[in-house]
């Protein structure tokens, strides 16, 4: 077990090495870069200007001692200018001697972003921390009502139940959240129908969350999510109906609720559970659609503004975090399979 | 003028959708008469669910084709502005600010104009067209790809599964919208990244069919050399005018922005492809028919393809209709985004993010637009739904 824990790290840690750099690749080309100096300086550079404004902030220095400098396993650039000396790791007003030779991720400084002009693990605590709000009151909707639904739905398969169950979570599934979102808007939140009963926009909610503003996204981002779910506890939950052990509880006289709740709902749902894991990439998603759709300045959206102003640092810090919540949900799936399931072995 | 009732506008749209009814009833009158000779397209017809999935996809299937290939079923051109329209509710009488609306004009937004006076329900019906011609094709190569690849990948195991399997968790590892933000951009366009990823993916399927046909007909060597060259010759032509815009002939040729769009909807659908051709290949590949073939002393690459892989056509199938949604889901998340598609582009994912805007006073430019995407997901799901339960019956 050891073993494979270990080995499964080591792998993630290559692949978080990988995709940071190919995230690091793909914001660094040229016409990225132009894109940059030219939010961050005017709109109107000459192609000199821009060249002068990228080399003085380093930009310009080799793809992979860049990469080496962000990751804190390089010197930071140094540039001595009009007697003035700047440097990655020089805070301004510092003299140049005491600042640190290294400064990367392994030194704990994630960088300083182009957008907001603040240092990027300040903003990525304070977004994470509204995400992980919604995620939370999604999980709380989403899981217990998608299991719900695939237990009834698969406990008796063929039935008008299970038909009616199945249909709504094939519904579900192919409704994406930009659908369903303006869906709801347009039916809970639009002057035009005149029910309003909530807000259309949750930035109300990133400090004071109440039921009429947060309840649109959390329902937006579980919906679609929750039918997958569903027909997977279904499906799990049909085939171990069929078993030989259930027709024994039966023949034996057992009442139908208590072999639902006591024989059969256990084994069933070890399936959902990896699926349950799985779902957080998807979720990741829904969250940048949802916090886009409803404006709700979260994760997701910090996502959006990072990618599309080529704020270098920031996106990067927003890629390691989501590939390392993607990679440890996969782990956690894995390794909970295992023991809830004692038939498999990780050997 | 009066603006339309609702009866009316049902009863217009419908008048106007007779060629997609036509069709549709074609089809269906076609395939319930010869179903028995249809092998599992036909058992189709005997499930409900898989025909009511068939009739919405081939609903928006027609649809697409009429009104974007045959200028057949949109009432005013898309990108026609109206500065009278703007934002007007469905039925509006079509007039415009300045001079005579042309006579022949059809004379009524029938759901209503958008925030620049253009017709809704035209842009919702061209929309279908624009999914049309890029998901299947884009499932398809992805399909190409991850069968070429995953085949040996589940078949030989080892350290070329290894490698495969980490690169295609890496890319799954990615969120979607992440790695659209990164290759979806007209900066990346400008740096050729997108022209040599479509170099790379394209190969596959002229590898896939090569390797088909010389696996089959190696021992004919008449009949080998005949598909093989076929393939290569058309499969260049195609591969140079799609991938590096150089058609000798100059016929073939594939925009800049539409071409990073399918990329990237390829490269995203890929690996699960892969995932699922390698899990399957790995459990047939230990079936006794798969041994007999070994023992007859068949090549790896005619067990793979002619062997394992038409045993496992049932869940592909499903998957691929599953994938085509997928896909459209995509698309319209990048259109959405305003990513790789132009801005005044009538797909479905660009209007609702237009229309969004709107919603709090005006339901009727971002509705129409998500109906008809979800339909059509839906369309696929329940299709895919129908086959699943049809190929387990027997």
């Amino acid at each position: 077990m050891v073993t494979f824990i270990l080995r499964r790290v080591g792998v993630m840690v290559l692949t978080a090495l990988c995709l940071t750099f190919i995230v690091f690749f793909l914001t660094n080309l040229y016409p990225n870069l132009e894109k940059l100096a030219k939010t961050q300086g005017n709109f109107r550079m000459t192609d000199a200007e821009v060249e002068s404004y990228l080399s003085r902030n380093g930009y310009l220095d080799p793809m992979l001692s860049k990469y080496g400098q962000w990751m804190g396993v390089w010197p930071g650039w140094v540039i001595e200018e009009d007697s003035v000396t700047r440097g990655r790791c020089i805070a301004p007003g510092q003299p140049p001697e005491e600042a640190p030779r290294f400064c990367g991720i392994l030194q704990g400084d994630w960088g300083h972003s182009t957008v907001f002009r603040k240092d990027v693990d300040e903003i990525i605590a304070e977004k994470l921390a509204l995400t992980g709000w919604l995620m939370l009151w999604v999980m709380l909707l989403m899981v217990p009502s998608a299991l719900i639904l695939g237990v009834l739905a698969g406990m008796r398969e063929g039935s008008r139940t299970d038909r009616t169950l199945s249909t709504f979570a094939i519904t579900t599934t192919a409704t994406p959240e930009y659908v369903s979102g303006v869906l709801f808007i347009a039916i809970f939140a639009s002057s035009a129908v005149g029910l309003q009963w909530f807000k259309g926009t949750a930035t109300g909610a990133m400090t004071n969350p109440n039921f009429e503003n947060f309840f649109l996204p959390v329902l937006t981002i579980a919906l679609y999510g929750m039918g997958y779910i569903a027909r997977m506890t279904r499906a799990s939950m049909a085939e171990v109906m069929t078993a030989q052990y259930i027709r024994t509880a039966r023949l034996k006289g057992v009442s139908f609720p208590n072999i639902v709740l006591k024989h059969a709902l256990r084994n069933a749902l070890i399936a959902p559970f990896t699926v349950i894991m799985l779902q957080f990439p998807w979720l990741l998603n829904g969250v940048v659609i949802v916090e886009t759709l409803f404006n709700y300045k979260g994760f997701g959206w910090t996502l959006v503004q990072a990618a599309s102003n080529n704020d270098i640092e920031l996106l990067l810090a927003v890629s390691v975090v989501s590939v390392v919540v993607v990679l440890v949900t996969q782990l956690i799936s894995d390794i909970g399979y295992v023991y809830l399931n004692p038939r498999i072995s990780v050997t | 003028m009066d603006p339309l009732s609702w009866t009316e506008i049902f009863l217009r749209i419908a008048a106007q959708l007779t060629p997609v009814w036509i069709a549709l009833v074609a089809t269906f009158a076609l395939s319930v008469a010869f179903r028995r000779r249809l092998g599992l397209y036909g058992k189709l017809f005997d499930s409900p669910i898989g025909m009511a999935g068939f009739g919405l996809v081939m609903f928006w299937t027609y649809t697409g084709i009429f009104a974007g290939a045959f200028d057949l079923i949109l009432t005013h051109d898309v990108l026609d502005q109206s500065a009278a329209m703007k934002n007007k509710g469905p039925g509006t009488p079509y007039s415009q600010m300045m001079g005579t609306p042309d006579p022949n004009a059809y004379p009524y937004y029938l759901l209503g104009g958008d925030n620049l006076g253009r017709d809704v329900f035209s842009r919702m019906v061209v929309g279908a067209w624009e999914v049309i011609k890029i998901a299947p094709f884009a499932s398809l190569f992805a399909f190409m790809v991850g069968i070429t690849l995953g085949l040996p990948a589940g078949y030989h195991g080892g350290r070329l599964d290894t490698v495969l399997s980490f690169l295609a968790n890496l890319i799954l590892a990615f969120p979607v919208i992440l790695l659209f933000y990164l290759l979806v951009t007209p900066e990346i366009i400008q740096t050729g990244i997108p022209v040599y990823m479509a170099a790379v993916l394209f190969v596959f399927p002229i590898i896939f069919l090569i390797l088909l046909w010389n696996s089959r007909f190696h021992t004919q060597p008449a009949a080998r050399n005949l598909y093989v060259g076929v393939t290569l010759v058309v499969g260049a032509w195609l591969y140079a005018g799609i991938a590096w815009d150089a058609d000798p002939l100059g016929l073939v040729s594939f925009p800049p922005n539409l071409l990073v769009v399918f990329v990237a909807v390829v490269f995203v659908n890929a690996p699960t492809v892969f995932r699922i051709v390698r899990g399957l290949t790995m459990d047939i590949k230990t079936r006794d028919y798969v041994a007999a073939a070994q023992t007859r002393g068949e090549g790896t690459w005619y067990i793979m393809l002619w062997e394992i892989l038409p045993n496992v056509r049932g869940p592909l199938i499903v998957d691929f209709c599953l994938r085509i949604g997928y896909t459209t889901i995509l698309l319209g998340t990048l259109g959405f985004f305003g990513l790789g598609l132009s801005p005044e582009s009538p797909d479905w994912g660009s209007t609702i993010n237009e229309g969004r805007k709107l919603l709090s006073m005006y339901l009727h430019p971002a509705l129409p637009p998500a109906v008809a995407l979800l339909s059509l997901v839906l369309g696929l799901n329940l299709l895919a739904d129908g086959l699943r339960e049809e190929s387990l019956r027997d």
